[in-house]
């Protein structure tokens, strides 16, 4: 157990247990005749943070769009709660599963304030379109993104790092268990890169949420997750605590990178030093 | 390749130097490769052309053979075969194609500036605009001759087309796809009804309208397409020089601004080639249609994303296909002829449907 | 930050409710709604507006009859002559226009939004055109060839446009089928096919005289003249099945506006919704054309204007409904009125009145974003 994991155990709100909330089984995943993920098998655990690292182009947000049922596998089966994913309606699962995809695109011109609310979609009829636990949930979801000052803002108003907030905003409207976020933290600066990730471990510790993400930032992944998955090329190199997955052979393995890895001064989390062509002996 | 030491330079510059010598002499073996392919199918494409020519010069509803042909074409005498080939067909042959390499470089000019894969130039009011004006002509000021129609097409296409370039500018960062797009549909319907209005006030507007509205190139008069080829030659100019800039522009006005284009000028020279070759078509042949939609889908097909390739691809791709669908309008009725604008929607629309289903086109 | 009062309280009062800036509520009972005064002001407006057209409308003709009583009339007064004159002969032309011009509108801003493409109308799988050939055919062939005659070539240009229009669309879904419908490839084929059908259109007109031309062209303009109830009923007939799923369906519409994977993701079942969506709007567009013709511009830039009125994200579908209908019976009312004897095909005019406010709001909108 890593010191973010005890951190993180203090403020559980539900009954965190060893039950895999999503189990990936066999899985394979193509993309027409293009196979990128191969027979590979998950469990994310109830109530942690799982952060899935590796190079470009080796499956990540593949094997999360399929955690997240937005692609069908080829083989192998994705298992939420017990139950076959592909088999439940799509409104059950955006109760207990929110999803942001990469690069989520919105028409121009919508506001903040309707963008978030469309994360309450599942929770909606064509007679119930605003009830007022749909308003709690969007108020609540605006001011924890800190976005409640720009709900009247459009979309194409706001800085890439408040867009990005607002979507976030959105998945948290939708209320659900499980998170699945793909690369939240990109087009961010490493200041609203740490509130996101702060927000991720707040709604971790306060309301017990199960996240899995993509992280670029070995680093920053290290330090908010409590497990990591190191994927290349559609395979599962390593996976477990950061201290134990993140070494320095397995950098070599999965990034080719060379690097040292030392105790983050900080949180003690591994801290990924690279060494770079100019520094090689 | 990461684990030894390339270089003991220490600079970065000398590490890498090695790597990138490598990859690229890949880089160039396989532009080489994709430079002679692209050359190889513009002959096949040329030659496909000069057999499209021939057919449309030798077939009719008096066939003649090729070395008739070959007679009138080098050695008149005037026998009645050189009379037809070339008093009659050499014309219009002519005519298709000049009018097929504009149509089909028009289309490729207007998807790339709209961005939009369905669009064709008639999206920026330039067929409606001809069509207005030609009515217009006929019920306002009695005109009757076929130099008149041209040149109140010709003024009706450039005006339209300037209209919808202005109107879809005035917003900041100029005409944008969207703007250019709602624009031009905006003036189209508009125009489309004035002539609607036209037509049904005089009979004799909507006798000429309705057989200039399904477009041809036969009984044009060859002086028609003299009078017209300047316009067409300045526009194939234009259109040709804007190709580097489109290539940056599509990937996106940022990256194609930071590369050193100015991007309003790129646009505004594409706007002018587009109006002026299709200005100048529609105004002798009616609206052609098609060409431009298919014919830029097919080039990309085979040369990929590089307009400096696209533009010529499209051009003879474009004539091939105008004087082939010409042909067949000869051929299928007998004695008769059906319009080559009928022609190519007949023919095109399935061959665009089969591509359609068989590939995944290539997304602008 | 630790603790949540709003959350751990159940059903907070309403005095205690967290409030979302831009977002007021309607809420009775188990239903709720966002009030959007900015459309619903659009909406009433638009609806005065066009019980006030449809009154002139109706009191314009060659037996004139004031607004006022035209009212009198349509809430059970009047004398029998006005009654005749009101209900029996001049009602059921501008209620075709009212249904006429709302389902096209509404048809026009389900296909823009699922294709999120501003251009996108009932057009893009080939309803127009489908119609048009089929109707034309009937108008050109039973004109000059007499294998129609005059009554029966009455009936059977809508019933021909109807048949044409379905089965255009059925064929462009066949032709565009593979392994499911992916949007941008039924929209290249329904344009395609739409090219085609338009050509072959236009080949028929130079085969007739010229007379049969232009009673052809009358039709392609779209046109409410001589429209009685037995063409309100059919249209009347297909809006009440058709317009509660699209209605019901605008929830999801908003979703379908964002890509695929976020729909999916917060819940909607994006191909299947897409469908229904997409047939309801065939189905609008497919009747309003039957009865009429193909009244142009209304499905094209109705929903761009209600939107840009409203400034939504999306067409707003109920707003483009009134103003749909709207714009065609106002374009009635000048096309019947303002030619003197000359009575225009009422597509002309709704080109001519929507296309130049299309214009200015499109210029309007990008000069306040600059200043």
């Amino acid at each position: 157990m890593t010191a973010v994991s005890a951190v993180n155990s203090g403020g559980i709100v539900r009954s965190g247990s060893d039950e895999a909330r999503l189990r990936a089984e066999a899985l394979r995943l193509a993309y027409g005749e293009n196979v990128v993920v191969d027979g590979l098998d998950l469990d994310v655990l109830d109530g942690t943070v799982t952060a899935v690292i590796g190079p470009n182009g080796c499956g990540k947000s593949t094997l999360l769009r399929a955690l997240g049922r937005l692609l069908g596998p080829q083989g192998g089966q994705v298992l939420l709660d017990g139950k076959r994913i592909d088999r439940m309606s799509t409104k059950e699962v955006a109760r207990i599963l929110g999803v942001l995809p990469q690069a989520p695109q919105a028409p121009e011109g919508l506001t903040v304030a309707d963008l978030v609310a469309r994360g309450r979609h599942p929770h909606q009829r064509w007679y119930r379109q605003w009830s007022s636990d749909d308003e709690t949930a969007v108020a609540e979801a605006l001011r924890k993104t800190g976005m409640l000052e720009f709900a009247e803002r459009t979309l194409d108003q706001l800085s890439g790092g408040q867009r990005q907030r607002a979507w976030i905003s959105m998945a948290l409207a939708q209320g659900t268990d499980l998170l699945l976020l793909d690369e939240p933290t990109t087009y961010l600066d490493l200041a609203h890169q740490v509130d996101v990730l702060d927000l991720v471990q707040q709604l971790h510790a306060e309301l017990g949420r199960t996240v899995v993400m993509v992280l670029h930032d070995l680093n920053l992944a290290a330090r908010y997750a409590d497990r990591l998955v190191a994927m290349r090329d559609g395979k599962i190199v390593a996976e477990g605590a950061p201290g134990d997955v993140l070494t320095e052979q397995l950098l070599r393995d999965v990034f080719d990178l060379d690097a040292r890895v030392v105790p983050d001064p900080v949180a003690g989390t591994p801290l990924v030093v690279p060494i770079g062509s100019r520094h090689r002996t | 390749m990461r684990g030894h030491v390339i270089d003991p330079s220490p600079t970065p510059q000398g590490a890498a130097a090695p790597a990138t010598n490598v990859t690229r002499a890949g880089d160039v073996r396989a532009m080489a490769a994709r430079r002679r392919r692209r050359l190889l199918g513009l002959a096949a494409v040329l030659a496909l052309l000069v057999v499209a020519c021939l057919l449309s010069v030798a077939v009719g509803a008096k066939q003649i053979p090729l070395d008739n042909v070959w007679h009138a074409l080098f050695q008149p005498t005037g026998t009645e075969d050189d009379v037809v080939v070339r008093s009659l067909r050499l014309p219009r042959t002519l005519l298709g194609l000049v009018a097929g390499i504009a149509l089909g470089v028009a289309g490729a000019l207007m998807q790339g500036h709209t961005r939009n894969p369905l669009a064709d130039p008639g999206l920026l009011g330039v067929t409606y605009g001809a069509a207005f004006t030609v009515v217009l002509g006929i019920y306002a000021l009695g005109v009757t001759s076929l130099y008149g129609y041209v040149w109140f097409g010709f003024v009706g296409a450039l005006l339209a087309s300037v209209g919808v370039f202005l109107l879809g500018s005035v917003g900041r960062g100029g005409p944008t796809p969207v703007t250019l797009a709602l624009a031009g549909a905006a003036m189209s319907n508009l125009l489309y009804a004035l002539t609607a209005v036209v037509v049904l006030l005089d009979s004799q507007a909507l006798d000429v309208y309705r057989f200039w509205k399904v477009g041809a190139i036969a009984g044009r008069d060859p002086d028609l397409v003299v009078q017209v080829l300047p316009f067409l030659v300045v526009g194939l100019v234009v259109a040709l020089a804007n190709a580097p800039g489109m290539n940056a522009l599509a990937l996106g006005e940022d990256v194609a601004r930071s590369l050193g284009h100015r991007v309003g000028l790129t646009r505004g020279l594409g706007i002018a080639a587009i109006t002026l070759l299709t200005g100048a078509t529609v105004a002798v042949c009616g609206p052609i249609g098609f060409i431009g939609l298919v014919v830029p889908h097919v080039a990309r097909l085979v040369v990929g994303a590089d307009y400096r390739w696209i533009l010529p691809y499209s051009g003879l791709l474009g004539a091939t296909l105008l004087l082939l669908a010409d042909v067949a309008g000869r051929v299928v009725a007998r004695p008769g002829e059906l319009q080559v604008g009928i022609m190519l929607a007949v023919v095109g629309v399935p061959f665009f449907i089969v591509m359609v289903r068989r590939r995944k086109l290539v997304r602008l | 930050m630790t603790t949540e009062p709003t959350t751990q309280t159940p059903s907070p009062s309403v005095a205690e409710q967290v409030r979302v800036p831009g977002r007021p509520a309607v809420r009775l009972a188990g239903a709720s709604w966002v009030l959007r005064l900015r459309m619903l002001a659009v909406a009433v407006v638009g609806l005065a507006l066009l019980v006030l057209v449809m009154a002139v409308n109706i009191g314009r003709g060659d037996f004139p009859i004031s607004v006022g009583e035209v009212l009198q009339v349509l809430a059970g007064g009047g004398t029998r002559a006005q009654q005749f004159i009101v209900l029996d002969l001049r009602l059921p032309r501008s209620l075709t226009g009212v249904l006429v011009g709302a389902a096209l509108a509404l048809a026009g801003a389900i296909t823009q939004s699922i294709t999120r493409n501003p251009l996108a109308t009932p057009d893009i799988v080939g309803i127009t055109a489908g119609a048009s050939v089929a109707a034309v055919s009937v108008i050109v062939v039973g004109g000059s060839y007499g294998a129609l005659s005059g009554p029966l070539a009455d009936i059977g240009v809508p019933v021909a446009g109807l048949l044409g229009a379905f089965g255009t669309a059925v064929a462009v879904t066949l032709l565009a089928w593979k392994r499911g419908i992916e949007s941008y490839r039924l929209v290249l084929v329904g344009i395609a096919t739409h090219w085609l059908l338009l050509s072959v259109t236009f080949w028929l007109l130079t085969l007739g005289d010229v007379t049969d031309a232009g009673r052809a062209m009358i039709w392609l303009t779209g046109s409410l003249s001589g429209r009685g109830w037995e063409h309100v009923q059919p249209v009347a007939l297909a809006l009440l099945v058709l317009v509660p799923p699209a209605l019901i369906g605008s929830r999801v519409l908003g979703a379908l506006q964002f890509g695929d994977d976020t729909a999916r993701g917060i819940g909607v079942r994006v191909t299947p919704a897409r469908a229904l969506l997409l047939v309801s709007a065939v189905g609008l567009a497919g009747v309003a054309t039957a009865a009429a013709g193909p009244v142009v511009f209304v499905a094209l830039a109705i929903p761009q204007i209600a939107m840009r009125l409203c400034r939504t994200a999306q067409p707003p579908l109920i707003v483009s409904a009134v103003l749909g209908a709207l714009l065609t019976v106002t374009a009635d009312l000048l096309a019947r009125t303002a030619f003197g004897g000359a009575e225009l095909p009422v597509g002309v005019v709704t080109a001519v009145l929507g296309a130049p406010y299309l214009m200015y709001l499109l210029a309007r909108r990008y000069r306040e974003v600059r200043a």
